[in-house]
């Protein structure tokens, strides 16, 4: 049995105009140790899903239909008092701006501690040994000293690797990460994203790494989730989708990294911009953004189908298959 | 160079006190440079020593019906023709010396504003945060609370309810009940204001970053609301704490001077300016004068503290 196995998931949001889907039939499954990438644009439901998983949802979203089976319960239908248990505790977050996740008037630690002491009946002087022995973990230097220190007088990485050691002070079985690295500068992106990765080796932590760095995916993930206006448009191995994808859009992504073109060449883009989920196209949303569109995309989506190299929603890769 | 990494580390182990903290923060700094803060704090430190110790300080008890004599009454104070030296500020009707009434009075005032503060604190912090952490229904059931409060004068409540309780349990159990009934009054008639303001911090801070890691966290509602987002809400709080203690003070005078707050045989300063105002007429003008400065004095430093609060505390606020 998958450790977190998300089926059929759908979250919606009742604005005043009418209900919008942000997650539309989201299905996923993550091994215990695995890492996974979620990759998307902005407003593709990346976030909505690291948070949906969690079962934190904040108003006017709900979860309309799907369950996330973790450990083969339901984590939807658990009480307030039950998810509160699983989150922090066996399931973590970690976000995108350190600058902002860490309470700016509480210390250190007294916020690594707060958790422990939320979760577990030891008493404090055994939740400082187990906020030093974290902090030691993420390679902080001199962990005595930063329990006492405030956020502003930290770093944004070290901060971030605090964020971090929050988040596996109670042993969690899977980390959610936000965007982790977005806020940091390319050098402590790369040393947190290592961190991350040798963490989750050791460990044996499952990650689900939300981002639209396809770097950071290609780097860290064994599996990559290629999510487009709430839905997902391909699965597959990591490398397949680096090397050979099969979405036109996965295919546009990747053409328009920087490193695709050679210098002094306009990169790729994808013509126009992600559509709002309250005014999805008819058929495959993506169709008026693609080049291959054809007539049958306007009027059907084309369903999430599994061939040899991953999952893909295109009928483009269905004829492909079909008709070798 | 070894002695340059070893200072660093040093610099690292060693963080300031707080005590050094303090002194090398902007709030002292500010304090230091601000000659109207210094002023206002040191009459205000003097009105609260003043009222803390007034049994040390005054000659006479105010409250001990034998220790003063009706054939010194309406003395006046010391520098004019006809004062007693044994009475520096004069003497009321009755024969009381005002500096040890007045000392009395002032700590009944300030208790009485401080005590009500509290109280409007407590009652706004809960309904704001309970108010702005959890939203809709909530939210709006509080809120529309709170207008119904504010759009009765504080004066009109306190009015209504203290003669209510004069007129239903007599002026004998009023006179024991008088302190705690004002501060209840006081403090009730004008949380909405505290609600409000903490309200509208909460809605800023909920939609931060480190709100939702408390939450993600695992946190319960509780914690989150006291622990994380109450303390990023102090500032307003201090800035309108001050604002209401000088309110409240005012409040009790009022009250005081229209014959529903401290009786007679306890003044504080409103009572005693409405125990003077009798005899204004007939000269003894220190009878109503001087627990007038009093209490202008206080409701001033007050305000002006809050003043220097706000300014320091709001660094975006712009200061010509």
């Amino acid at each position: 049995m998958a450790l977190l196995e998300v089926k059929n998931l759908q979250v919606k949001f009742g604005l005043r105009t009418g209900e919008v889907s942000a997650l539309r039939d989201v299905s996923f499954t993550l091994e215990r140790g695995q890492r996974l990438g979620i990759v998307g644009e902005s407003g593709a439901g990346k976030s909505v899903a690291g948070f949906a998983i969690i079962n934190l949802i904040s108003r006017p979203g709900y979860i309309a239909s799907g369950e996330v089976l973790f450990d083969g319960k339901d984590l939807t239908s658990l009480t307030a008092e039950q998810m509160r248990y699983i989150r922090g505790n066996r399931i973590s977050m970690i976000f995108q701006d350190p600058m902002m996740t860490l309470n700016p008037v509480l210390s250190i630690g007294e916020q690594m501690m707060e958790s422990v002491l939320t979760h577990t009946s030891k008493s404090k002087a055994e939740a400082r040994e187990i906020a030093l022995e974290k902090l030691r973990l993420v390679q902080i230097p001199s962990p005595e000293t930063r329990l006492e220190q405030y956020p502003h007088e930290l770093s944004g990485g070290m901060r971030q690797r605090i964020i971090i050691a929050i988040a596996l002070l109670l042993d969690p079985d899977i980390i959610i990460a936000d965007e982790p690295t977005t806020a940091l500068d390319v050098t402590i992106q790369a040393e947190v994203m290592d961190l991350l990765l040798a963490l989750c080796k050791n460990q044996n932590l499952g990650l689900i790494l939300i981002t639209h760095d396809l770097g950071v995916v290609s780097q860290v993930t064994e599996q990559t989730i290629v999510m487009y206006a709430g839905r997902i448009i391909e699965q597959a191995q990591t490398k397949a989708i680096i090397n050979d994808a099969q979405h036109p859009y996965t295919r546009g992504l990747i053409s328009a990294l920087p490193h695709q073109g050679a210098a002094g060449q306009r990169l790729y883009q994808i013509p126009g911009s992600m559509p709002l989920p309250s005014s999805l196209p008819s058929g495959c949303a993506f169709h008026p953004r693609c080049e291959h569109a054809q007539s049958r995309c306007q009027q059907h989506m084309p369903p999430l189908t599994e061939n040899e190299k991953g999952k893909a929603a295109c009928f483009l890769v269905d004829q492909r298959t079909s008709h070798p | 160079m070894p002695e340059v990494t070893v200072t660093a580390e040093a610099a690292v182990n060693k963080r300031p006190s707080r005590w050094q903290a303090f002194r090398n923060s902007h709030f002292w700094h500010s304090f230091k440079t601000d000659k109207v803060a210094i002023v206002s704090f040191t009459i205000f430190l003097l009105y609260v020593l003043a009222s803390l110790f007034a049994p040390l300080i005054a000659p006479t008890d105010p409250y001990d019906m034998t220790q003063f004599d009706l054939m010194d009454s309406e003395l006046p104070p010391v520098w004019q023709e006809e004062g007693d030296e044994r009475f520096l500020l004069g003497t009321d009707s009755q024969g009381r010396d005002m500096w040890s009434t007045i000392l009395y009075g002032t700590r009944l005032s300030i208790m009485i504003g401080v005590c009500a503060v509290l109280l409007q604190a407590f009652l706004g912090i809960v309904v704001g945060l309970a108010a702005g952490y959890f939203g809709g229904k909530i939210d709006s059931f509080l809120m529309r609370l709170a207008d119904i409060q504010l759009s009765f004068s504080t004066l009109m409540v306190a009015i209504i309810i203290l003669a209510i309780f004069q007129a239903a349990f007599g002026a004998e159990l009023y006179q024991d009940l008088a302190l705690p009934m004002l501060i209840i009054v006081i403090g009730v008639a004008e949380w909405p204001q505290y609600a409000r303001t903490i309200r509208a911090s909460v809605l800023a801070e909920r939609k931060k970053e480190y709100v939702d890691a408390a939450r993600v966290i695992g946190l319960g509602s509780n914690r989150i609301m006291f622990r994380h987002i109450l303390p990023n809400t102090l500032s307003p709080i201090l800035v309108i704490s001050t604002v209401q203690i000088a309110n409240a003070i005012i409040s009790e005078a009022s009250l005081s001077f229209l014959g529903l707050g401290m009786p007679p045989s306890q003044p504080s300063l409103g009572s005693l300016i409405a125990s003077g105002f009798d005899y204004i007429f007939s000269g003894a003008w220190w009878i109503t004068i001087i627990p007038g400065i009093a209490l202008v004095g206080l409701v001033l430093v007050v305000n002006l503290l809050g003043d220097w609060l706000r300014d320091v505390l709001n660094p975006k606020l712009y200061k010509g």
